[in-house]
């Protein structure tokens, strides 16, 4: 069952230079009654971006009109704490394809590749770059490549290199999906089994 | 060939398929399940056309969505009880064992697995959470996964992972009076921050390790996710033996012989090489309490909340939203602190033993007014002991009452939310933001110290009152 193919991205990003941004920040537990993985994105951020009556907080990143885009610019540890895949299908029904970060929790990198969102992991340096040239000009453009692996700066032209596994970056050129790979070794499984009998 | 870590020897003797540049396709041999992150899971499943790959080696059970009281009634919030009827729904639809409300064997996963015999060492374990690490204190690889990957086992018992660094963490020495397990993981996170443990699987020994129950070597790997580690465990021996024997779904008789034979080759050669390794004296090791937003913000309870110049530059961001989220001063006394909320439990502290730490320590005192407590069982066979060897009589001659089992206030799903603004001394995991409540704020601690707190109202060093 094929996931959406992940093109090359050119887009303004949103900055959260806030470090150790745990998935109980990114979607609260008393959102994940939900049975379906739809909708999420309302509620992403939820106690950042809303007051207890429902109101946006001005301050928070997402309720300010200067910032947009499909990448997510983070501070380091992001997604740490809870499994919940919740997290990364609340970031990718909000709209962003990409989380870039200078570190990413193991769960979260995971659930994000599962789900067609790229984390891309960046050293400190170009972080700071990142959230410097976006805050001094919002409508910043940046480019992830996922085929070269490269994440520019376009304004400047800075670049850097990326790291993903080479069997998830196909997965993630041609949407394929662990599933179908794991239904098409059934025997080995089952030979596994037998194996150990 | 320098020899092989625990983790390398359960790990590599579960690859059923390499992929070159990728993960590995590990065979998982126990998957448990609850209500929250497994419906997405069967409802891919269905959509794909396909039956559960192997029934007979998941188990179910309803724990972070439910009621910890009146819970032979039908759940009153809707959602909620829509949630925990799809469980059963998708369990009898697949052939798969769940334990529901009102089953002897309900709980909260972490706790029931252990409980039943169902962990067991050498075992792969996984559930879509992220304390699943917590089996890993039979000599288990067990690890949190995300929905996806819930799917990925349901479909083929397989799953695709890349293989973490290894990790050891040595706690050498004997423990000070009032120091327990909590305090010894609590320490090692601060030590190591939140995230110091980031892409590593943890092996936990040295002559602490060793000196724990059960019980405590679960409260130990427990919390390996704290400090951002893939998983933690520790190499099974006589004490774990003697924890599995009679157990339900452990093997009996010649099966268990055999089995414990097995299971002694479980350990680390010693040739074996770490990519990471680190010692702790256990007599640097106090009563802990954390201040801050994260469970790596801990520091000794009967010390202060260290100052700006004890923070390292790139964590002072961090360091100044959570003092400012929890309301303390820079350099703060803790002893003292009012409290309003004390939570006992969750897969961390919900254990008989950590219940009957609790009762001991309450025993012929009586809880501060200004103390709302919440004592909650891990599982339908703690409450039942907690019964049966008089605990639960003890806390309520104290002013306490014992609560049905469930997650709980741990992150505050259902009902047992800490109001905003009120301070709760948990043993649970996690004192990130909001996190038992929306404005809630948390401090991480023993049962020991909730003890204390709970019939003092304030921050306490528990040794005060031994």
């Amino acid at each position: 069952m094929a996931i959406a193919k992940f093109v090359t991205i050119e887009s303004t990003a949103v900055p959260l230079p806030i470090e150790n941004v745990d998935t109980d920040q990114i979607i609260p537990a008393r959102f994940l009654k939900a049975t379906t993985r739809d909708g999420f994105g309302d509620n992403l951020f939820r106690d950042w971006r809303y007051d207890k009556e429902g109101n946006p907080i001005p301050d928070f990143v997402l309720n300010q009109n200067v910032y947009s885009g499909e990448i997510l610019v983070a501070g380091k540890n992001f997604g740490s704490g809870s499994s919940r895949e919740h997290a990364a299908w609340a970031i990718h029904d909000y709209g962003f394809k990409v989380v870039v970060s200078s570190f990413f929790a193991d769960i979260f990198k995971n659930n994000a590749l599962n789900n067609g969102l790229l984390p891309v992991q960046v050293s400190e340096g170009f972080l700071s770059k990142l959230f410097k040239a976006i805050e001094e000009y919002p409508a910043t453009k940046i480019k992830v490549d996922l085929v070269n692996q490269e994440i520019t700066l376009l304004p400047t032209g800075d670049k850097e290199q990326f790291d993903i596994n080479s069997y998830k970056k196909e997965c993630l050129l041609n949407g394929y999906d662990d599933i179908d790979y794991l239904l098409n070794l059934k025997d080995k499984i089952e030979e596994f089994e037998k194996s150990r009998a | 060939m320098a020899g092989k870590t625990l983790f390398d020897k359960v790990w590599d003797a579960h690859v059923v398929h390499q992929i070159e540049g990728g993960p590995d396709v590990l065979y998982i041999d126990r998957h448990l399940i609850h209500e929250v992150t497994s419906p997405q899971a069967f409802a891919g499943l269905e959509k794909r056309g396909l039956k559960v790959f192997r029934p007979q080696n998941t188990v179910a059970t309803p724990d972070h969505n439910v009621p910890t009281i009146n819970q032979h009634l039908a759940i009153k919030d809707e959602l909620s009880r829509f949630q925990v009827n799809k469980l059963t729904e998708n369990c009898e639809k697949h052939g798969i064992t769940l334990y529901g409300l009102g089953h002897p064997y309900q709980g909260i996963v972490h706790v029931i697995g252990p409980q039943l015999g169902i962990t067991q060492p050498g075992m792969t374990i996984v559930c879509g959470d992220s304390h699943t690490s917590t089996h890993g204190a039979f000599g288990a690889v067990a690890f949190g996964i995300g929905t996806s990957e819930v799917e990925m086992v349901l479909a083929s018992q397989c799953i695709m992972q890349p293989k973490p660094k290894r990790m050891r963490i040595n706690v050498e020495g004997e423990l000070k009076e009032g120091v327990t397990a909590k305090d010894i993981i609590l320490y090692i996170i601060s030590k190591i921050t939140a995230s110091g443990g980031t892409g590593y699987f943890i092996e936990y020994a040295g002559s602490a390790i060793r000196s724990l129950s059960m019980e405590g070597r679960m409260t130990i790997c427990n919390m390996s996710i704290e400090c951002g580690a893939r998983g933690g465990l520790i190499a099974p021996d006589k004490t774990t033996f003697e924890y599995i024997r009679d157990r339900e779904f452990a093997p009996k008789g010649d099966d268990f012989d055999k089995a414990v034979e097995k299971w002694r080759t479980l350990k680390t050669d010693e040739d074996a090489v770490f990519d990471k390794e680190l010692t702790y004296d256990t007599a640097d090791i106090e009563p802990m309490i954390t201040y801050g937003t994260n469970p790596g913000m801990g520091t000794n309870i009967s010390g202060n909340i260290p100052s700006e110049s004890d923070i390292e530059a790139s964590n002072l961001v961090t360091y100044k939203k959570a003092l400012k989220y929890m309301g303390f001063e820079p350099g703060q006394q803790l002893e003292g602190i009012p409290v309003d909320y004390v939570f006992v439990g969750s897969c961390t502290n919900g254990r008989i033993e950590d219940l009957r730490a609790v009762a001991e320590f309450v025993k012929g005192k009586k809880k501060a007014d200004n103390i709302t407590a919440w004592i909650v069982p891990g599982s339908r066979q703690v409450e039942q002991q907690a019964w049966e060897e008089g605990i639960a009589d003890i806390l309520e001659e104290a002013g306490f009452k014992l609560r049905q089992p469930g997650c709980s206030a741990c992150l505050a799903m259902n009902d047992d939310k800490i109001p905003a603004g009120k301070l709760a001394v948990s043993t649970s995991n996690r004192n990130f933001e909001g996190r038992q409540g929306p404005g809630s704020r948390t401090m991480l601690a023993s049962p020991l110290t909730a003890a204390a707190v709970a019939v003092t109202g304030k921050i306490i060093d528990p040794r005060k009152l031994l």
